[in-house]
């Protein structure tokens, strides 16, 4: 039985009974167990004291303002709460009801203090987003009835201007006059609401956002691809080479990664453009005619150019890093065991850089889909993303709901993206480095 | 939050106690910027003593819109573009301004009829005027050169890639024009869906050999690389480009597009006084027309128009080259913000949706 003594359970066993007959103290006579949780009590706070700023940091400059931009999207009290009384209205009486003689008491009462505060262009802008060329009316209107309005209000008001007895502009008011809504979402699938508020498409040459969409994940799946096939072999010759001669090709893929986007943005469009370096040579070795330069820029074709080299870094330096750690002994033992370079590679060297692989994609691919100063300066027409658009709305329409609508859809397939990675290939998997 | 805005804000309004008087102003940056510190700010800090503090933004609308919205307004005089400049006084950011307390005109023309049309708003007093114009790059045509709206968009007698901006402003009223339309009449038939239509028409025509620009000194560098041969372009940047740079450029002023820029002073400026003083003597006849000797954009006022002489270089003659000049005013359209106002989402989503479509 000389073995019992060296039965780990056995140990276990002697512990736990000893545990069991009187309380295990510290040295001042204190429960062992309630000074240990007290002390790591202890530890954890002072852990969180110094997490704290970053994480403060993180919350006010990150999750704050996202969350405010995003509730955007959804929520628009432009209408509601400058125009209360005939908001109320809205909110007593049913759909498709006919305006009476209160509403436009309520209309015009709200028309005349809006305007009086200075908060009618406000008004107008958020019914302009639902029915296009209202603005004006709100703000016209608004500067003939400031001070007062006299009754009867209906026909005051429609001597001002007709417009204001179009069921739709009702219909569009009752919209507006809660302040949640979701046209925003439904505008940004290309879908809008008739005057009985159903859904359906917008007319054809007003349709957009989805193509973009598409167009959007299809170009950064080619540019993943693309940045995959030129990547790999250059990951793998940096990781085999002598340290001095891949020192030396790590810096050639860091320079580039280190210099400014627009930079490298402006020098693609210095090659590629018509009368660029590229066209230049092919015409002087005769392979092309001068009449026949080729238009490699300002279409999709300059978007997928310029974002895969900039993208390249992304792809290399996770694939690199995993890379270096694979042991070259496996592929020879692949070898001496009778496999061809291309099964050993296949079979033993590749399934060990998806790790790797997934990481270098994931990042790619997420940056290529909110990517927005080089589409829009080679992209011409047909190389656009959807971060154009939502750029767009923020800058030049200033209506940052629509934006916010957009983001959030873009935010919420690339989530799904995401889950739809940690499914098949699983999260556990991603390798950064 | 709220105690960080507040401790900013009291640490603000400290430090502008602690200095002399002066007068915050946030305009646009580069050349533009220079030829205000020149003709406006310099002689306005000598007869005043008041300092000018110039900021510049990319656009001054967004910092004054954010400034107004979290109640931290740092900047005291705003340059912004007309239709800013009535959006945020419908929004009530703005301080209304009575012309009345303008300066008159040295001959003692009040300044409400001195301004050109459309100059004076509530809230607004316009500085320059500006034009968005062709250009063409003269060592491409052999024979004729290109002298109308028309030949822009006719690629055969003229051949070469067209610059073209990457929004419907302006796009579609070129096209109008070069269809045909009066510049009176271009947004009356933009207001109609038949006009839309037939601007769109007239854009495929040329869609094929369109580069689109965004950035103003796109089209310049375009047309200097040979990559187009006529393009739109800033008027100011352009003159720029022939005169400063010598580039082998032209001009064609028809259908030329106008804008203004315009001083504005928020609600709640820090300097509301010393704003105000700054936005008269600014916008007065003599500063307006100095500011030509600077950069090529016309003065708001009628008045300045004849006391427009020399750019910098000390020989070349201003006057032909301002947007206002009787030439560039021949078949000018006129900016209509309360439309784009109305329209610019609707036609923005349309233009975009026609570009998407090949």
């Amino acid at each position: 039985m000389a073995n019992a003594a060296l039965d780990p359970h056995a140990a276990i066993a002697t512990t736990a009974s000893g545990v069991g007959q009187g309380l295990l103290t510290t040295a001042d006579g204190k429960p062992l167990a309630r000074a240990l949780v007290r002390s790591q009590r202890r530890a954890r706070r002072r852990a969180f004291l110094l997490v704290l700023p970053l994480l403060a940091f993180v919350v006010i400059t990150f999750v704050v303002p996202i969350g405010q931009m995003l509730q955007r999207s959804f929520y628009n009290d432009g209408f509601s709460a400058n125009m209360p009384q005939v908001s109320a209205w809205f909110a007593a009486t049913e759909r498709g009801t006919d305006p009476n003689d209160a509403a436009w008491a309520a209309l015009a009462q709200d028309l005349v203090a809006s305007a009086d505060a200075r908060s009618i262009g406000v008004v107008g802008t958020r019914v302009n987003y639902d029915m296009p060329g209202t603005r004006s009316l709100f703000t016209a209107t608004g500067r003939q009835v400031r001070g007062g309005l006299e009754p009867p209000y209906r026909e005051a008001l429609l001597e001002i201007n007709e417009t204001w007895g179009d069921p739709r502009l009702w219909s569009v008011m009752r919209e507006a006059s809660t302040p949640v809504t979701a046209n925003f979402y439904l505008a940004a699938v290309d879908r809008t609401r008739d005057d009985e508020g159903r859904v359906q498409q917008v007319a054809e040459q007003q349709r957009i956002y989805v193509t973009l969409f598409w167009r959007t994940f299809w170009l950064s799946a080619v540019i993943t691809a693309l940045t995959f096939v030129l990547g790999f072999p250059i990951a793998h010759l940096l990781a085999t080479l002598p340290m001095r001669q891949s020192n030396l090709l790590m810096i050639l893929v860091l320079l580039p990664f280190w210099t400014s986007l627009l930079v490298r943005t402006t020098s693609w469009m210095v090659l590629l453009q018509q009368q660029g370096v590229i066209n230049d040579i092919l015409v002087w070795m005769g392979v092309i005619g001068g009449g026949q330069r080729l238009q490699m820029i300002y279409n999709q074709t300059g978007t997928i150019i310029a974002m895969t080299h900039i993208l390249l870094p992304f792809m290399i330096l996770p694939l690199y890093s995993v890379m270096r750690t694979i042991n070259p002994s496996y592929v020879r033992a692949a070898r001496s065991l009778g496999a061809t370079s291309w099964t050993a590679f296949r079979r033993v060297y590749f399934p060990q850089t998806l790790p790797g692989l997934g990481a270098g994609a994931m990042l790619v691919f997420i940056l290529a889909v909110g990517y927005y100063i080089t589409p829009a300066l080679v992209g011409g027409s047909s190389g656009q993303l959807i971060s154009n658009m939502i750029a767009s709305h923020m800058t030049g329409t200033l209506n940052w709901s629509m934006a916010a609508a957009l983001a959030a859809l873009l935010l919420g397939a690339v989530l799904v993206l995401y889950w739809l990675y940690d499914r098949l290939v699983g999260v556990d998997n991603l390798k950064l480095g | 939050m709220k105690t960080t805005l507040i401790l900013s804000t009291a640490l603000g309004g400290f430090a502008f106690a602690a200095t002399a008087q002066e007068v915050n102003v946030v305009s646009w940056g580069g050349a533009y910027e220079v030829s205000q510190v020149e003709a406006y700010n310099k002689p306005f800090t000598a007869e005043t003593g008041i300092r000018v503090n110039m900021l510049a933004a990319d656009n001054p609308a967004t910092p004054l819109r954010a400034q107004v919205e979290a109640r931290n307004v740092s900047g005291d005089v705003f340059d912004v573009e007309v239709s800013d400049a009535i959006r945020l006084c419908d929004e009530g950011a703005l301080v209304e301004i009575d012309p009345a307390s303008l300066p008159a005109a040295p001959d003692g023309t009040p300044a409400v009829d001195d301004f050109v049309p459309g100059a004076l708003l509530d809230c607004a007093v316009a500085n320059i005027v500006w034009g968005t114009v062709i250009s063409y790059n003269t060592t491409k045509f052999e024979g004729d050169a290109p002298t109308t709206a028309a030949d822009f968009f006719d690629t055969e007698t003229f051949p070469g890639k067209r610059g073209l901006p990457k929004n419907p402003k302006r796009t579609l009223y070129l096209a109008l024009i070069a269809d045909g339309v009066p510049a009176a009449e271009v947004y009356d038939q933009l207001a109609t869906d038949e006009g839309v239509q037939r601007a769109f028409d007239k854009l495929d025509t040329i869609k094929a050999d369109t580069v689109w620009w965004e950035a103003g000194a796109q089209p310049v560098q375009l047309l200097a690389d040979g990559e187009v041969s006529m393009t739109t372009v800033y008027n100011g940047r352009v003159f720029d480009a022939m005169v400063a740079e010598n580039q082998p450029f032209e001009i064609i002023w028809d259908g030329q597009y106008m804008d203004m820029d315009m001083f504005v002073i928020p609600v709640d400026a820090p300097n509301p006084e010393a704003a105000m003083e700054y936005l008269k003597f600014a916008t007065d006849t003599q500063r307006l027309a100095d500011q030509a000797r600077y950069i090529a954009y016309g003065p708001a006022r009628k008045s300045s128009a004849s006391l427009v002489g020399l750019y910098q270089d000390g020989v070349t003659e201003m006057g032909p080259h301002m947007p206002t000049s009787p030439e560039a005013l021949a078949n000018a359209v006129m900016d209509d913000p309360e439309f784009w106002a109305d329209h610019a989402a609707e036609l923005t989503e349309r233009f975009n949706s026609w570009l998407a479509s090949s």
